[in-house]
């Protein structure tokens, strides 16, 4: 099983600041340039840290918030890409039906690839309903957009032989010649994030990696299971490479430390959800028949209930305890013994996966405690599950 | 469900009433609250209500993308039907369709109605003439929409499937349509000129979607027409006071001499 340490970069600074929304409308003076700049810089300090103790790096963007202030996945990776040798980078990634412009994307991610020698995983995500509105992308034609970037972006990466001419529905470019060209041949691994069995069999369908996030215990052998099935019928070769599950992570060297330690990044479950409910479901993001009960159950509340205890009970994350969250397979938290049991039980429980992305930092865990966190992880745990999922 | 075919495209929609020809394209919501404002009008016209491609359980053919392809197929509509010397009513972003037609032809239009109507940008980049929707609090878009929001804003809960279906589909759609640029055409003010047929303009006193003020400059900007407000009435007068409005549209239609 190959691991990725993961950081939104929070800027928890301003939490205490902040009440209904932790997004989109919140005033950026709220943000001090100079605290900012020490907390990207820790930041990216945990992360060249990954090189020297085998773990591979993951990042991810949001915009208009306090929990997240990476705003663009591309921004550390570029720093990584040089500052680290051996791990790779996945940017997981590129908000691609927000985006404007597929062919800077393109060629982002194929000067990343060449920069980092052929490191760089390129992640395309359709992005939480309140991007939509920092973005001011149409949320009923997203998917649609979605999928004509993807295609965009891929033949541009694998195109080598001059322009050529693209007229689609949202995209226009009449002269498409990407420079330089990607170092990994014919483009670098691809990888979408997924919440539901059906986007899983979208991205079975190409081969693309997925990473199922918050998904837990009780939603996650479903999306799994889509994947495998669409996979096998479409006559992809399946591997547990193409499975990735996120889980929020702090060892200890007791089970008091490693929980002490899961209980501070587990403030990024508890407060990265807080957003405006007018932002929660623009209309066309869902489905209308999704939509229409949203609207029957009075409006806002299409994203509660999606994190449930093992025995199907809602949880609510603002709320949620280390033992719920461990409970919820969203957690793995103790000894380095626990983590394995945990991890162990629920790789079993959903047949298997090959990417574990650790969010090895959240909230307010000090660089400390991160950096005993990722090391102890990696001297005690990381030997003891090279193999599952290889 | 009764049915308007247009060439090839099938939407949800009713044909009521006898007498001239009235064609209303409804806003972006709330679409069942017409009824009594269509019934009253259907004592006097035969009124030709389409539910909007992609709205209710109308089609919406894969290239209808655009504020545009609304217009050419009630154009469309107008010469299939015959509905000759008819009158026009639109209500908020059915009266931005009834702008985007009257720009292209008023060979069928005979009068115009706008109810609170959006589409043009009148205010400078950083000002917001129409009100969004979709980053405002729920309950103040209620206030803003309804002179008497407990009244009109019906309980979701008690709806069927289809029904909340159909609402979801109106409110996609209207996105679809008018997301960005936000509920307006930026170019279509500087043909508002072309808008020939004798219009009325009436808006909600109380309208806190698109304000008085700028029904008022819309007014001001179409060269035939008179503007008046409904009271106690907000975004959709013709659902709050429905025999106010429909008189007001009486009273418009028989004073105008065809010209």
């Amino acid at each position: 099983m190959k691991v990725w340490h993961f950081s939104e970069m929070a800027y928890h600074p301003a939490w205490p600041e902040l009440r209904d929304s932790y997004r989109v409308v919140i005033p950026s003076r709220l943000f001090d340039p100079k605290v900012g700049a020490d907390l990207y810089h820790r930041y990216l300090d945990e992360w060249a840290l990954c090189d020297e103790l085998g773990i591979n790096i993951m990042t991810n963007e949001h915009h208009a918030t306090a929990t997240c202030a990476d705003s663009v996945c591309t921004i550390p990776m570029a720093i990584l890409a040089r500052e680290t040798k051996k791990v790779r980078l996945l940017a997981l990634g590129m908000p691609i039906g927000n985006r404007n412009d597929p062919i800077r994307v393109a060629e982002e991610y194929s000067m990343l690839d060449v920069i980092s020698r052929g490191r760089i995983e390129m992640g395309f995500v359709k992005g939480v309903p309140f991007e939509i509105s920092p973005a001011n992308t149409n949320p009923a034609d997203l998917v649609e957009r979605f999928w004509e970037a993807h295609d965009l972006i891929l033949k541009a990466m694998t195109s080598h032989d001059g322009p050529f001419n693209w007229e689609g529905t949202h995209f226009h470019y009449r002269s498409v010649n990407v420079w330089p060209r990607p170092w990994q041949q014919p483009y670098p691994p691809v990888w979408m994030p997924v919440g539901s069995p059906g986007s899983a069999m979208e991205a079975a369908e190409r081969g693309m990696t997925i990473g199922v996030l918050n998904t837990g215990w009780v939603r996650t052998p479903a999306i799994f299971e889509a994947y495998r099935k669409k996979a096998a019928e479409v006559g992809r070769p399946m591997t547990p490479q193409r499975l990735a599950y996120m889980a929020l992570i702090g060892v200890g060297n007791t089970r008091e430390e490693g929980e002490r330690r899961a209980d501070q990044i587990l403030d990024y479950s508890r407060t990265s959800g807080i957003v405006a409910p007018q932002f929660m479901n623009p209309p066309g993001y869902a489905s209308a028949a999704q939509s229409g009960q949203a609207l029957r159950m009075s409006g806002g509340g299409f994203r509660a209930g999606r994190i449930q205890s093992r025995d199907g009970r809602p949880i609510d994350p603002r709320r949620m305890t280390v033992a719920e969250a461990i409970d919820a397979g969203l957690c793995f938290a103790g000894t380095p013994d626990d983590i394995f049991g945990q991890l162990r039980a629920f790789y079993d429980h959903v047949g298997g996966f090959g990417h574990l992305l650790m969010m090895g930092q959240g909230g307010l865990l000090s660089h400390e405690d991160t950096v005993a966190n990722l090391t102890l992880f990696s001297e005690e745990v990381l030997p003891r599950i090279g193999d599952l999922g290889a | 469900m009764q049915r308007i075919d247009v060439g090839k495209v099938t939407l949800e929609g009713s044909v009521t009433g006898e007498g001239p020809p009235l064609l209303f394209l409804h806003g972006g919501d709330y679409f069942q609250q017409n009824r009594a404002f269509l019934d009253k009008l259907s004592e006097r016209w035969r009124v030709v209500t389409p539910r909007h491609p992609g709205f209710g359980a109308s089609d919406r053919p894969e290239g209808f993308r655009s504020i545009h392809d609304l217009a050419y197929l009630y154009l469309d509509l107008l010469e299939q039907q015959r509905l000759d010397d008819a009158v026009l009513v639109g209500s908020s972003f059915g009266g931005w369709i009834a702008l985007e037609m009257c720009v292209r032809s008023i060979e069928r239009v005979g009068r115009l109605v706008l109810i609170d109507s959006l589409g043009v940008k009148f205010g400078t980049r950083e000002e917001r003439d129409i009100a969004d929707i979709y980053a405002l609090p729920a309950d103040e878009v209620l206030r803003r929409t309804f002179s008497d929001p407990q009244r009109w804003v019906p309980d979701y809960g008690q709806l069927g499937d289809a029904e909340v279906t159909a609402i979801a589909r109106d409110r996609e759609a209207t996105a679809l349509y008018g997301w960005r640029p936000y509920m307006h055409n930026p170019g279509l003010r500087q043909w508002l000129h072309r808008v020939r047929a004798p219009a009325l303009v009436l808006w909600g006193e109380n309208d806190g979607i698109v304000r008085p003020d700028y029904g008022e400059r819309l007014c001001r900007a179409l060269p035939d027409a008179r503007f008046a407000t409904i009271r106690r009435a907000g975004h959709y007068p013709q659902i709050e006071r429905p025999e106010e409005v429909a008189d007001a549209i009486e009273g418009f239609a028989r004073a105008e001499v065809k010209r």
